[in-house]
């Protein structure tokens, strides 16, 4: 996932009591929001980049016992460096078990055995569903991207999905170019139908961190915004998305990083600062 | 018999324009060897399948070297987008891409990485499908109308269907060989073992070559047997900028370099003539490349596994 460079030099200093205040940036918010979340689940399916800081965070922190897959064949991973590419060698040492990708699809994931996968995309619409293969028509793409790699069977096979995502109106649109993974189709009802169904072992999105605030899903299969972060306003949120959003009333803000996350995130998990900073 | 050859040889005797090529290898263990060969032969109308074309497929399409690709994700791993193939993908209707080797069109053939596992198992278990939990509700099957929905005779469920991946030839990046095509690996194993099952013709290319006796001491990290292997290659360094586990490190500098590198037709020409055309094989780039940059790319320290017991059984 490469973070475009604007952002890695945005910062803004949290809105909380002077005693806790410290300037954090965007992407360490995005980061320790997704990491709070991961609280009391046991497998999960990492990416590159904020992904796999967030997961590593949550092992460190809230989720002790997390077990880390990486679409790879690495089952049970501790990576002793921030690794480039979900192949990175420091995922096989001292990991738990290397795995055929045959086996890591068919057993591991196919088979129900992962909690949360997280996933990215160029695209999201209100409902979850992700692009990741192409911008305009798939024939004459203007942009082509990588497409499905492993989302579209993470989307149908893992328990839950988490999603990371900046919001701009490009990427959070009203109408997704092209569906690489599902999320609640086209609302909850018919989601639920087709998932029985078709024996589907996920239930869908349940979580999408931004720049700007947590979004769940509520009852009708739509995000709902549950908490904006501080120093972000209702104002931003609603001119970076393609439709009206739906906010939870009362509206809290998002706890700030606390001092620990960020050497953890700073010392420990991106020293180099390449994708926090 | 030993299987031994050149690359140069290999290349030559076993690929030949207009075949399916897999070099494959999940980030690890990716024979960039094999592809400048391919390159420098100038082979030409392959179809290449991978599940991440990855930089090697950029490059073997910049050199016009195919006409199609068959995958999963095609992006430069934490990088960004593969430019080569994308100017071959993105050039508006009638308009070929200034400067690139070859301005036809490139074919795409687009799975999920589950589907491309599963198309070379059916490969490589002569079945006429595989059977996956994936593509519902997706855009993907009307993209690629090979992807099918099948009912289960089981029951009323649909899954999809994915067709058989049978490559004409499989390369395949390891640590040890033995002379007979007897081939261990450990790490990241990818789908290496299920597209080389599936190919009709099978190249290794391997750090080391290993005595038939090291093989036997071990079996159950043997991946591939000798029995469908065709040539084995010794090309130490072959997979760099990819990597081999416990030997080199991925060089990530090189990753994030081809990115400027690739962006203009007339950089990505100069580069393929200074470190592919230009060169006479493997052993000219890692010399090439630097006594400094190799030593920078050997893993930080060891961690061996702890030996097994067989036990002996007369």
């Amino acid at each position: 996932m490469s973070e475009p460079r604007r952002a890695l030099t945005e910062r803004w200093a949290a809105e909380a009591p002077a005693a806790e205040s410290a300037a954090f940036s965007k992407s360490e918010m995005m980061i320790v929001a997704a990491a709070r979340e991961l609280v009391g689940q046991r497998v999960c399916f990492v990416g590159v980049g904020l992904p796999n800081i967030a997961v590593n965070l949550a092992r460190l922190t809230v989720a002790p016992e997390l077990e880390l897959v990486y679409e790879s064949g690495a089952f049970g991973a501790k990576p002793a460096r921030l690794p480039l590419s979900i192949g990175d060698p420091t995922i096989v040492t001292g990991a738990t078990a290397a795995v055929s990708m045959f086996e890591l699809f068919s057993f591991y994931l196919q088979g129900g055995l992962v909690d949360v996968g997280f996933l990215g995309a160029a695209q999201i619409d209100r409902y979850g569903n992700l692009n990741s293969t192409v911008i305009g028509d798939y024939e004459h793409p203007k942009t082509r991207l990588p497409g499905s790699g492993g989302a579209c069977e993470i989307a149908i096979n893992a328990r839950h999905v988490f999603v990371i995502m900046r919001q701009s109106k490009r990427s959070f649109v009203d109408r997704i170019d092209f569906r690489t993974s599902p999320g609640n189709l086209g609302g909850a009802e018919t989601a639920a139908r087709i998932r029985r169904e078709q024996g589907w072992l996920g239930r869908g999105p349940s979580l999408v961190v931004t720049d700007l605030g947590i979004y769940h899903f509520d009852d009708s299969g739509e995000m709902r915004l549950d908490s904006i972060h501080p120093g972000a306003t209702l104002e931003q949120v609603r001119a970076t998305m393609g439709w009206e959003p739906r906010v939870a009333e009362p509206l809290p803000i998002t706890p700030a990083p606390t001092p620990e996350e960020l050497r953890l995130i700073r010392d420990e998990l991106d020293p180099e600062g390449a994708y926090t900073k | 018999m030993s299987k031994v050859t050149s690359m140069r040889d290999a290349v030559a005797d076993i690929v030949h324009d207009g075949d399916v090529v897999a070099i494959e290898g999940f980030t690890h263990l990716i024979c960039f060897a094999a592809g400048h060969e391919i390159i420098r032969q100038r082979k030409r109308d392959l179809t290449l399948a991978r599940l991440t074309p990855d930089l090697i497929y950029d490059q073997m399409v910049a050199a016009g070297t195919a006409r199609k690709l068959v995958f999963s994700w095609l992006g430069n791993p934490g990088v960004g987008g593969l430019h080569a193939i994308r100017r071959r993908v993105e050039a508006p209707a009638g308009e070929a891409p200034a400067g690139d080797a070859d301005p036809a069109p490139l074919e795409l053939e687009e799975y999920s990485h589950f589907g491309m596992v599963g198309r070379y198992t059916a490969g490589a278990s002569n079945l006429p499908f595989f059977p996956l939990r994936s593509y519902f509700e997706t855009d993907m099957p009307k993209a690629n109308p090979l992807i099918r929905p099948i009912r289960s005779p089981y029951g009323e469920e649909t899954v999809y269907a994915v067709p058989p991946l049978k490559p004409d030839v499989t390369v395949v990046h390891a640590q040890r060989a033995d002379a007979d095509g007897n081939t261990q690996m450990w790490g990241l194993l990818g789908c290496q073992k299920e597209a080389a099952f599936a190919a009709d013709r099978v190249i290794i290319v391997v750090e080391e070559l290993c005595s038939e006796a090291v093989i036997r001491a071990d079996p159950n990290r043997t991946v591939i047997p000798g029995l469908i292997v065709d040539a084995v290659v010794v090309e130490p360094f072959g997979a760099h900028p990819s990597y081999v586990q416990g030997a080199y490190d991925r060089d990530n500098h090189f990753y994030r370099d081809w990115d400027a590198i690739s962006r203009e037709a007339e950089t990505t020409q100069a580069w393929l003539d200074e470190w592919v055309y230009g060169l006479s094989g493997r052993a000219e780039y890692v010399e090439k490349l630097g006594a400094e940059r190799v030593a920078s790319l050997r893993p930080s320290g060891t961690a061996p596994s702890g030996s097994v017991d067989y036990g002996v059984y007369k």
